[in-house]
């Protein structure tokens, strides 16, 4: 079979240009206009400073050396160092309100994009891998920068510069302004036409590295199983593709890309010469002085940069704009659970929990719940029990709305979950999820997440409790022993203890439970069992239930099944009507003892 | 200067491109130089002294220069840029392939994002410095020397002018260089800290909404996205107060030439052309002054950058390989350990452990987690070694066993499973290129994973891994498991592969695995008794001895370790009073509810 391999694809390089979304993202421009009306004046005050250089220079030699006039010199002289230290100044200020500006900007972005995250649902989680979320936050704010700090001001600067330049050549002479120019569309033709296709080419070679990138983080992660497998030739083959494929993209962009500059020498060496060829003329007929000829040379090379720049900033525009595409879709997305206005704050609750005609579809011919009614009173245990994919999930994530309802109503203490807030809502009810997450930080500040001003002695407590607290304290430095990345220092029953530490810690009335049904040594398996009673004690829960005993021990079972609850009682009650219920049950312990 | 040296072995390959293109790059300069010496001709010789006749001659020279310049200046840097990335290529090969050789105590150490940060930051070292630095090293330090020559010889006192803010300039231009590294270095490390709290609070945020945590979060993040504005910050108004500085010093320069120039000219010291010349030389002396600081920074960061990669290539990570290994052509998969003692970083993670298991036999571990289960799966595959005693296969210590070959014929199901970017077909064929389609089918349906695969939207051609579908940790076991089968290989391994799958499914694997166990060796690890209950022989590891052994009923007739587990596991059987052998489907109700 033959290996097709996902790292050798590419993105597509053009994208069109798209001016509603370039107008949104001036708005971030928008608390910063006094700043940029006085950045901009500063800029173009310094460049028209700079661009006196050549000028006092044509001053010095047609005006006070030619006349050997050593006061006028000594008063160019001090005119031309005050202008450069009047610019030195215009050019600080100007550099340091600009990085002021950007960087707040690019804080305000990140902290928006941040907060709408915050609010939306899960379903915006679940088809978005989380590299993909961050390289919004991350890179493609990062590449709005350039763009919205300098780039923007530096062209505006950039085309003011080009026509100052050319109306003082004009002012100098105007045959020899025509004559300099005859190379302008050759100029303008090789920047644009060949910026693009550098671009284009740089953007292959950023392509095919981060192909590789992305290649060598899977194989160096996945080592082990390449060793176990013996694909290492395998592997150096699809490597030895990219590294290619890295070199082969990269000579292609320098090929143009390093043609650029000495091309616009050349022209810049052929301007200078038609110039020289028709000013030496000029100069011993008397029409020009020797400074002026001086001065064009070098205003014709000062017409390179800006050009340069202005050539350039279009393609920076596309790039931008890719990137402000992409976090403008995330700002876009609305969240689907949101409080309703005029929502209020859920009172502290005591656990009545009812589902009302509960309906629930992901899409409108394929109903998740059909009609759920029941009513759970305070401090009652439930066990949902049922096939993989009956809708067990979907019946505790209605209950702590995390999705809405389709039709129909959840009821706590008698209030409608979609008239109060989700904060108040959430905060009241402990939820443990199955594939249990601990973040990086001490064993103490895991738990502490529960309730986030508890004392040690408090989350000591709730770790005892649960049956935690004996192999916390078997670590080094027991409670505040650092959790690695996604907490692989401790095996699944551990984290599991800490997760129930945390809801417990919480304390909250209602208690959703999605029980792991990873395999666990036998001692651990027992302490999470007695954990679990403890978490229990006195409050309403709902249990995904996969353990035999979970299931026993419940006030109540509810068996689903196709959407619906087919069966409910106790484990007498259920093996007794002889249903469903006793079905799973018998062949659970046959798998059991048959093996 | 030891890392300049590893670079000139991969550089010597192309010695003479590289001597030809520093020849290039010397020509380049000096052709460089004409230019502004063709100016102040043309206008003393020419304007001011009237030879017309040298005009055409003049100009022609100025365009020369300029293409033969260009054409030079683009001949060196298309050459370095080429002689880099083929020097860079062989370097990225050489640590990939000793990567590719390291063992697991290697992988056990390293992390992912530093090693890949050598393969891609570090190699951009060595690359900026071949294309940028070295070049730039070699042509200010001509452009300098040999522009001062010039000068001096056109007007001593000029120069020496001209010169004077030099130092000045250089000091600042390190000093600056110095310090914006730092600032730098330190928003790298900010934005690592900031990347990282964004993975760990997007992979966390069902936890985060769980807990109704938004709004603490937010605040953290905030403080987060506060350091980063802070940092970004400090850069920025480094480069605020610097760069203008630098320009006003190159500027400051100019100014004095053309008042000592100007001065000089008056008292007919010296000619215009010799101003509008020196004026055409300034920038070559004031820009290697300039570039001093991003010079010595590149040079540093090719040294470290360097030192980092040879660093890697140096550190022997692979397991010893044997001159004439064994290579049979057929393995039969008989398997022993000989009082087989295990360390792992000064741990005792197995001691004096003997195992016999001939071609055929099931052996099945048991043992409460780091009781050094997975231990014995990584001895036999060679992935680590004892420290005392044997492990063979075959009859032949693994160490003189071809890496290889011993490797391809163990089939291992890990306890962590991986699964790549790729489809599940080519997934489940990894390290069996040829397996036809309907093989791929049968691995799978004997896994109990054909079912699951067929509901997503591409079947077999969906594509899992980190840049596809996320699949439940049950489901990539399923798949890790009939990638094993696949194999085909006389002795399979499975460590705790189906921890994560529900009883159900468990049930029925095992049904199937039942059937491909016949012929191969295979050892079963597990916490389910009813997973390894029919095995051979069950081991039972306690803080890496082996505590007990025997089969299911002799170990339950022994009522020690295996049976306190048993009773553990059926006591809602022994709670019901239900005894094992009584449950089928047709009992009598009566029994269930005791």
């Amino acid at each position: 079979m033959a290996r097709v391999n996902r790292f050798f694809d590419d993105e597509p390089l053009r994208r069109p240009f798209n001016k509603d979304q370039f107008i949104r993202l001036l708005g971030y421009l928008g608390p910063f206009k006094k700043h940029l009306l006085v950045a901009f004046a500063l800029m173009l005050v310094a460049t028209l400073a700079g661009l006196a250089g050549p000028y006092i220079i044509k001053l010095a030699i047609d005006n006070y050396i030619a006349s050997s006039d050593i006061k006028g010199m000594i008063y160019l002289t001090m005119i031309f160092a005050t202008l450069t230290i009047v610019t030195y100044f215009m050019n600080r200020k100007r550099v340091t309100m600009m990085t002021g500006m950007g960087q707040r900007m690019l804080y305000n972005m990140r902290m928006d994009l941040f907060q709408h995250i915050e609010s939306l649902s899960f379903t915006f989680f679940d088809s978005r891998p989380a590299g993909k979320i961050m390289m919004r936050l991350v890179n493609d704010v990062n590449s709005l920068n350039d763009l919205l700090t300098n780039g923007l001001i530096n062209v505006i600067n950039d085309f003011i510069m080009l026509i100052a330049i050319i109306v003082i050549m004009f002012s100098m002479n105007v045959r020899l302004t025509l004559i300099s120019f005859l190379l302008l569309p050759a100029l303008v033709a090789i920047m644009f036409g060949l910026r693009s296709v550098i671009r284009e080419r740089w953007q292959m070679v950023r392509q095919k590295n981060s192909n590789m990138n992305a290649y060598l983080q899977e194989s160096i992660s996945g080592m082990r199983v390449t060793q176990a497998f013996v694909q290492e030739d395998v592997n150096e083959k699809i490597f030895l593709d990219l590294n290619n494929n890295i070199k082969t993209a990269h000579m292609n962009a320098i090929r143009v890309n390093n043609a650029f500059w000495p091309l616009l020498n050349i022209i810049g060496a052929v301007g200078n010469a038609l110039v020289f060829i028709v000013g030496v003329g000029m100069v011993t007929r008397g029409e020009v002085t020797v400074g002026t000829l001086v001065a064009f040379t070098s205003y014709i090379g000062r017409f390179w940069m800006p050009l340069s720049t202005m050539s350039n900033f279009y393609n920076q525009l596309l790039i931008a704009m890719a990137s402000a595409e992409r976090i403008f879709e995330i700002l876009d997305t609305k969240p689907e659970v949101t409080d309703k206005p005029g929502a209020i704050v859920l009172p502290p609750i005591k656990g009545h929990v009812e589902f009302d005609h509960v309906y629930f579809y992901y899409e409108p011919d394929k109903p998740v719940l059909r009609d759920i009614s029941f009513v759970v009173q305070p401090g009652e245990n439930i066990a949902l029990v049922g096939p993989t994919g009956a809708g067990k999930s979907t019946i505790i994530n209605l209950l702590a709305r995390f999705y809405d309802v389709t039709g129909g109503r959840v009821l706590i203490d008698g209030f409608d979950i979609r008239d109060v807030t989700l904060e108040s809502l959430r905060s009241q009810l402990g939820i443990v999820l199955q594939d249990t997450f601990l973040f990086s930080g001490t064993i103490m500040d895991n738990i502490r997440y529960g309730k986030v001003d508890a004392t040690d002695e408090e989350v000591i407590a709730a770790a005892k409790a649960v049956r935690a607290d004996d192999f916390i304290r078997e670590f080094k430095n027991g409670y505040f022993t650092e959790v690695k990345e996604r907490g692989s220092r401790l095996s699944v029953g551990q984290r599991q203890l800490i997760s129930f530490a945390r809801a417990l810690l919480a304390n909250p009335r209602i208690l959703i439970l999605d029980e792991a049904t990873s395999s666990i040594d036998t001692h651990t398996e027992r302490l999470v069992q007695m954990g679990l009673e403890q978490l229990l004690k006195g409050r309403t829960s709902f249990i995904i239930a996969h353990r035999l005993s979970t299931i026993r021990n419940a006030d109540r079972i509810m068996v689903v099944d196709e959407g619906q609850i087919k069966e409910s009682g106790t484990h007498k009650e259920l093996m007794a009507i002889g249903g469903i219920y006793r079905e799973l049950y018998i062949s659970q312990f046959n798998w059991l003892l048959a093996g | 200067m030891d890392v300049f040296r590893r670079l000139w072995a991969y550089i010597r390959p192309y010695k003479l491109q590289f001597i030809l293109t520093t020849i290039i790059l010397l020509a380049a300069v000096g052709v460089g130089m004409i230019g502004p010496y063709l100016t102040g001709l043309l206008i003393d010789r020419v304007i001011k002294a009237g030879q017309l006749h040298l005009l055409r001659l003049l100009t022609t020279g100025l365009v020369a220069a300029s293409v033969v310049g260009s054409v030079l200046q683009y001949t060196h840097s298309y050459s370095f840029e080429n002689l880099s990335q083929r020097v860079i290529y062989s370097i990225r090969h050489d640590m990939y392939n000793h990567l590719q050789q390291a063992s697991f105590s290697f992988y056990d150490e390293a992390h992912t994002g530093e090693l890949m940060s050598r393969l891609t930051g570090d190699l951009e070292g060595i690359r900026y410095f071949m294309v940028g630095g070295f070049p730039m090293l070699v042509s200010s330090m001509v452009t300098f020397v040999g522009v001062s020559i010039v000068l001096f010889n056109m007007n001593a006192k000029l120069t020496l002018v001209c010169l004077s803010f030099s130092p000045l300039l250089a000091v600042t231009a390190v000093n600056f260089e110095r310090r914006i590294k730092q600032a730098h270095s330190d928003i790298r490390h900010q934005m690592a800290t900031f990347n990282r709290f964004l993975q760990e609070h997007i992979t966390g945020i069902r936890v985060v909404k769980a807990f109704a945590r938004e709004k603490y979060e937010i605040e953290r993040f905030r403080a987060e996205n506060n350091e980063v504005y802070e940092k970004n910050m400090i850069a920025g108004l480094l480069n605020g107060r610097f760069g203008p500085l630098l320009e006003l010093l190159s500027s400051m320069s100019v100014v004095a030439l053309v008042f000592y120039g100007g001065w000089l000219v008056m008292r007919g010291e010296m000619t215009v052309g010799t101003l509008v010349a020196f004026n055409g030389y300034l920038w070559s002396l004031i820009w290697p002054m300039r570039q001093l600081g991003v010079l010595l920074n590149l040079t540093g960061w090719a040294i470290s950058s360097g030192q980092r990669i040879f660093d890697l290539l140096d550190t022997n990570v692979s397991m010893p390989v044997k001159v004439n290994a064994y290579k049979p052509d057929k393995v039969r998969g008989d398997v022993r350990f000989d009082n087989v003692t295990f360390k792992y970083s000064g741990d005792v993670v197995l001691e004096d452990v003997s195992i016999d298991a001939p071609a055929g036999k099931k052996m099945a571990i048991m043992g409460a987690t780091g009781a050094g289960k997975t231990s014995i799966v990584n001895l036999i595959c060679r992935f680590y070694e004892p420290q005392k005693g044997r492990v063979l296969v075959d009859n032949v210590d693994v160490r003189d066993w071809d890496l290889k070959t011993l490797r391809r014929n163990v089939s291992v199901v890990m306890q962590e499973t991986f699964l790549f970017s790729d489809t599940i077909a080519n997934n489940i064929a990894y390290g069996n290129d040829n397996a036809s389609m309907d093989e791929i089918v049968a691995a799978a349906k004997a896994a109990c994973a054909h079912d699951f695969i067929m509901e997503m939207p591409q079947g077999y051609d969906t594509i899992v891994g980190e840049r596809g579908v996320g699949l439940s940790g049950g489901q990539k076991q399923r798949i890790a498991i009939a990638r094993a089968l696949l194999i085909n290989a006389p002795i399979l391994i499975l460590d705790d592969a189906t921890s994560n799958v529900d009883m159900e499914t468990e049930h029925e694997i095992q049904q199937a695995l039942k059937r491909l166990m016949v012929g191969r060796t295979t050892f079963i690890i597990a916490h389910r008794i009813s997973a390894v209950k029919d095995a051979d022989e069950i081991i039972v590891l306690d803080r890496g001895r082996i505590v007990e052994r025997g089969s299911h009923d002799q170990l339950l007739q022994a009522r020690g370790f295996y049976y306190d587990i048993f009773k553990e596991q059926y006591k809602d059987l022994v709670a019901e009073s239900v005894t094992p052998e009584l449950v089928t489907d047709d009992e009598d109700e009566a029994l269930w509810l005791g």
